[in-house]
């Protein structure tokens, strides 16, 4: 089963959606038990950094850390991938999980902001997550905070500067976009993270 | 690179797609999830629901047709028409919408945008504003219920407000246009782009691939929309995009 983990924050319908069609068995909860019951677990995210502070109220945040340092396949996805680090500008008293070093950045005010939309992946060789998914694909973004390159960036993205669209180690994994939202290539890396 | 997006949208009355020419004579075009699916094979890149009944007749149904709509779509999906509250926002969130768009319920309270962003994120509010201009170049007025009723706000000077209160992107439709298939108001379009930092959506006046490099290059719009053209066989999305890529504008294409 994998848990799809609620904070009260943004779409959790789509993602449970794209593995009904997987044909995923998956669990939209914030329960402390099931989280620690799951073999995989998919942190969704839209909206505001400070909303993942309900991880911590929930008891989820110490769940999933816990299954983490246990080898259990993790995705955080959009404001999901951004909690894996210390933290963001967006929220600054809100910590993150520190699961990578390094904070998010706002991009700069000389693009239009959300960046949203289709935009082109830049994939490092070798990723488990982008199996079968072809170089230079397009994925579907909607984000104002930004990761910077860091060496676990597995694909990356550009809007003015390029950023982390992707990171992965051993099996953790976050991409800045929405695979739920992004066609054929985003139900790709869905199956490929649940097939881990 | 970023690209522009083709967003296609579906005018719904009841469960069923309509046509809309000027906001009025409605025909009949068929099932919203079929015709949502067809749209995404074809190279849309978001589908975006508009309920066009007299707001709130029957909120069951839409709710309805949002789900069965939603269930097999993995693109981008906004759904608009008749919400009026943050509770009526979350329902249609809930059914499996990824943005909501709010028109005649943002102007009579413009902090419903703040509400609804602070919950769900401004990602996931699109304000939409119907525009028109009329007669000697007066300033572009903005409307609502439908385009029945004038507001006298200026277009610009509301699209500014709707970015602070945390509005994620402007649907923005010229009335003039709307359904003539003459071309996008290119004047409108670049006129509020460049006056806001969120991405702006052209809608209204669609009827050639050259109206859609018009207002990509003229417009500075960051998506176009249109509903009549796709739906009576007349050009597909993927025809379009493929007209778009050899002029040199960034799409997805193929995809």
């Amino acid at each position: 089963m994998v848990a799809i983990v609620d904070y009260g924050a943004g779409n959790l319908v789509s993602v449970q959606k794209a593995l009904d069609w997987l044909g995923q068995d998956s669990r939209v909860t914030n329960d402390p038990a099931e989280i620690r019951r799951a073999a995989k677990i998919i942190l969704p995210g839209v909206g505001h950094f400070a909303s993942t502070r309900a991880l911590a109220d929930s008891g989820a945040r110490s769940a999933i850390i816990e299954q983490v340092e246990r080898g259990i396949p993790f995705l955080g996805i959009c404001v999901g991938m951004q909690w894996m680090l210390e933290g963001s500008a967006e929220a600054p008293r809100t910590p993150g999980s520190a699961l990578f070093a390094g904070t998010c950045l706002r991009f700069p005010e000389t693009a239009k902001l959300p960046h949203v939309g289709w935009n082109q992946l830049e994939i490092s060789p070798g990723s488990k997550l982008f199996r079968h998914v072809s170089q230079s694909s397009l994925v579907y973004f909607t984000h104002s905070f930004y990761i910077p390159l860091n060496k676990w960036t597995v694909a990356s993205c550009a809007y003015g500067s390029s950023f982390s669209a992707a990171m992965e180690r051993d099996r953790l994994f976050g991409v800045q976009f929405h695979p739920e939202k992004s066609g054929e290539v985003g139900l790709q890396l869905l199956a490929n993270f649940c097939a881990i | 690179m970023l690209t522009k997006r083709i967003i296609a949208c579906l005018d719904v009355h009841g469960d069923r797609v309509v046509k809309g020419v000027q906001f009025a004579q409605l025909r009949d075009a068929g099932d919203p999830a079929a015709l949502a699916q067809v749209h995404a094979q074809s190279g849309a890149d978001e589908i975006v629901l508009l309920d066009i009944s007299a707001a709130n007749e029957d909120r069951t149904t839409l709710l309805e047709t949002v789900r069965r709509t939603a269930r097999q779509l993995f693109i981008p999906f906004t759904v608009g028409g008749g919400i009026r509250t943050l509770e009526e926002a979350a329902a249609v969130f809930s059914a499996g919408a990824d943005k909501i768009s709010i028109n005649t319920a943002a102007l009579a309270d413009p902090k419903l945008v703040t509400r609804i962003a602070e919950r769900f994120g401004s990602q996931a509010v699109v304000v939409a504003i119907d525009a028109k201009r009329g007669e000697n170049r007066a300033p572009w007025q903005v409307f609502t219920h439908g385009g029945r009723r004038a507001t006298g706000r200026h277009a610009l000077e509301w699209a500014r407000e709707a970015e602070s209160n945390g509005a994620g992107e402007i649907l923005l439709t010229s009335m003039d246009r709307d359904g003539t298939a003459s071309g996008f108001d290119c004047e409108l379009t670049r006129t509020v782009s460049d006056a806001v930092q969120i991405p702006v959506i052209a809608s209204g006046g669609a009827g050639t691939a050259e109206d859609f490099k018009a207002v990509f290059w003229e417009g500075h719009a960051d998506a176009a929309l249109a509903a009549s053209i796709f739906h009576y066989g007349l050009r597909d999305v993927g025809d379009l995009k493929q007209s778009l890529k050899s002029a040199g504008i960034p799409v997805r294409w193929p995809c």
